[in-house]
């Protein structure tokens, strides 16, 4: 057998310390949580607190977790959301470019007006459906968290 | 050993190896992040100075707060909303003045002020108000104090009188409140070295918060009384959501000197509304100064942003002044109250969208809306008293006595203190819009009441004709021949409304 060539040396030890500082860094951030539904998971990046406070002082805190309201019940469209936002709020958490008092995205708005949809149907599906035309949030403010 | 056909095969290795490598630097780059962020979460607090109740210096404060106090600093910047903030203007400082920086001359913006103001220090000099940083310099340097003597008392809410106050008073506030009005001006400024700091409304040993003001201690207990609650102590029964406007309300207020002690006293014994001041400053007979074009007891508003806020929808709501005024900021995972006190207008994300899930540009034009027809209200009201003091001039000139004067002089009084209540307040009619429209509406009646009065002997007025004395100048009378009042400002003529008079002369255009 060959002695392995300088490069392949290297390059063997550059994945190995990447995989292995990758790794480590996924599990000292507790990267695995955020695959899951625990809403304390959201509050790992300190931003969260107080909404997961308040959340758990809200009425729906007995029916309904952060997951519930903010990602879609499609459990494809479900992990998608989850990427696209995990990507948003790491960026932005890492670099601190956010404002103190932040705000949902159009996307993220939507997503929630869904969902107040799709647990609530029994009642609200005689009603205005079209997402553009009624807001649920928009008067049920609270009901989440504030 | 090494042939071409080796390299070629070799270079995705390098290529992928260097990756790998960038991919661990960045690794260990988010990971030293994430850790810094985790120890951001901790909240840290640390002593490094020992803070008494004599340390009056807020750079000593800063340093066990330092987040606080930078904030703080900030109060020296000048920026303009549509109808308050200041602009920074250049100055040739000379040996009465050293400011090399001022802000804009108000009674330059709009002319009808010094008509308004005739025969009053205001009429003078009064410039737009800038930050908290410049509470000191601005009262020492105005003209205002070359044409009155002003005494101890303004000190109070131009400077951190607290520690100073003890001292005059060996360790009773309200003792050294005493001697501290009855001082001349320039005799307290010697003892007086910073604007508004730390310890005038913070407990150095608990950092909560307290009032020091004598003048709101003594106003709120009076306040509290016509309600029925005797013996009010704000600093004992006062709740903490409560403390976060009343520290402010120790100086954003309407008050007047009381006696030749000059006590700063401030009028709430009836209540909170101009009504309830009004009845109160006619009942004990008081007057600011006498209208030198006019002769009536005039009555000089301050700044009442506390009782106008107390009118309001925030106040109802349970929303005190450091919630719009000092907004939360995260600084990591810590929030602190922003000491950079300063227009919501300017920081609408932090002031508003905790509350209002708008966006900024929505917020920003409801405040507008709010302003605009403020503004425009009070053009309306300012025309009517510039024609009732014309009136009033043309009629005493022609050889019409006091006595039948009295009715359009006493209208005057009250148009002009209703007016001013809105004029005054730094919020152009935001913290109660409908209240200061309302005040404004009332203004402008009296004044227009005014006119008949002054034309129709057995005109009978809406309000109760009061009699004020006026043979003696009131405490804050500008001396005479120092009066710039021949102002440019046209009295319009009786029966023209506003529509007919020139506003576009006298009518500045707010700046954006």
């Amino acid at each position: 057998m060959p002695a392995p060539s300088l490069p392949a040396v290297t390059l063997a030890a550059a994945i190995g310390l990447a995989v292995g500082i990758g790794g480590y860094t996924f599990v000292y951030a507790k990267g695995s949580a955020y695959l899951g539904n625990d809403p304390n998971a959201c509050a790992q990046c300190h931003v969260m607190q107080v909404y997961l406070d308040s959340w758990q002082n809200s009425s729906h805190h007995i029916a309904a977790t952060c997951n519930d309201c903010h990602t879609p019940a499609n459990p494809l469209r479900k992990y998608i959301v989850k990427a696209t936002n995990g990507f948003h709020h790491s960026t932005a958490f890492t670099a601190g470019n956010y404002p103190t008092n932040i705000r949902a995205r159009e996307s993220s708005r939507r997503v929630v007006e869904e969902q107040c949809r799709h647990c609530h149907a029994d009642v609200v599906q005689s009603m205005v459906g079209d997402l553009d035309e009624a807001s649920c949030v928009r008067c049920h403010a609270t009901v989440g968290h504030l | 050993m090494t042939s071409p056909n080796d390299n070629r095969s070799r270079k995705p290795l390098i290529v992928a190896a260097v990756v790998a490598l960038l991919v661990a630097v960045a690794g260990a780059a988010l990971l030293a992040n994430i850790s810094e962020r985790k120890q951001e979460a901790r909240v840290q607090n640390v002593r490094v100075v020992e803070l008494t109740d004599d340390t009056v210096d807020p750079a000593v404060w800063g340093k066990n707060f330092p987040f606080e106090y930078d904030t703080y600093r900030k109060t020296v910047d000048q920026q303009r909303t549509k109808y308050g903030g200041s602009e920074a203007l250049p100055r040739t400082p000379d040996d009465a003045d050293p400011r090399s920086i001022v802000s804009q001359e108000k009674i330059e913006e709009d002319p009808r002020l010094k008509t308004m103001w005739a025969g009053y220090a205001f009429s003078v000099d009064f410039r737009e108000e800038r930050g908290h940083a410049y509470m000191l310099d601005d009262q020492t340097f105005t003209k205002r104090q070359t044409v009155v003597k002003q005494p101890g008392t303004c000190m109070q809410c131009h400077g951190s009188v607290y520690v100073p106050m003890k001292k005059l008073g060996n360790g009773d506030i309200i003792k050294g409140f005493e001697v501290m009005n009855q001082m001349p001006y320039s005799e307290t400024r010697k003892i007086v070295d910073h604007p508004v700091t730390c310890i005038d409304c913070h407990d150095s040993q608990t950092l909560a918060l307290r009032v020091t003001r004598p003048g709101f201690i003594e106003g709120l207990r009076a306040f509290k009384a016509s309600q029925g609650v005797q013996n009010y102590d704000v600093n004992k029964q006062a709740t903490r959501q409560e403390m976060r406007a009343y520290v402010c309300g120790q100086c954003h207020v309407e008050y007047y000197f009381k006696g030749p002690e000059k006590r700063l006293v401030f009028p709430w014994a009836k209540g909170l509304k101009v009504d309830e001041i009004m009845a109160y400053y006619d009942e004990i007979g008081f007057k600011d100064w006498v209208h030198k074009d006019s002769g009536a007891p005039a009555l000089k508003a301050q700044h009442p942003e506390f009782e106008m806020w107390n009118q309001g929808v925030h106040a109802r709501s349970g929303v005190s002044c450091a919630d719009c005024h000092m907004p939360y900021q995260r600084i990591g995972a810590t929030k602190v109250s922003d000491h950079w006190v300063r227009s919501p207008l300017l920081n609408i994300n932090r002031a508003c969208q905790g509350c209002h899930k708008w966006n900024e540009e929505e917020l920003k034009q409801r405040v507008h809306t709010i302003q605009d027809r403020t503004y425009e209200a009070r053009n309306r009201a300012m025309d009517a008293l510039m024609g009732l003091i014309g009136d009033i001039k043309a009629a005493k000139d022609s050889g019409k006595s006091d006595d039948q004067l009295e009715a359009a002089r006493y209208l005057q009084r009250r148009a002009q203190f209703f007016l001013d209540f809105v004029e005054a307040e730094n919020s152009t009619g935001f913290h109660a819009d409908q209240e200061a429209v309302r005040i404004l509406g009332d203004a402008a009646n009296y004044a227009r009441q005014g006119q008949i009065a002054v034309r129709d002997p057995s005109f009978k007025p809406s309000v109760p004709i009061v009699k004020i004395a006026t043979a003696t100048p009131g405490p804050m009378q500008a001396a005479p021949g120092t009066n710039p009042s021949q102002a440019p400002a046209t009295p319009a003529a009786p029966g023209s409304g506003p529509g007919q008079s020139t506003p576009q002369q006298v009518t500045p255009s707010p700046k954006k």
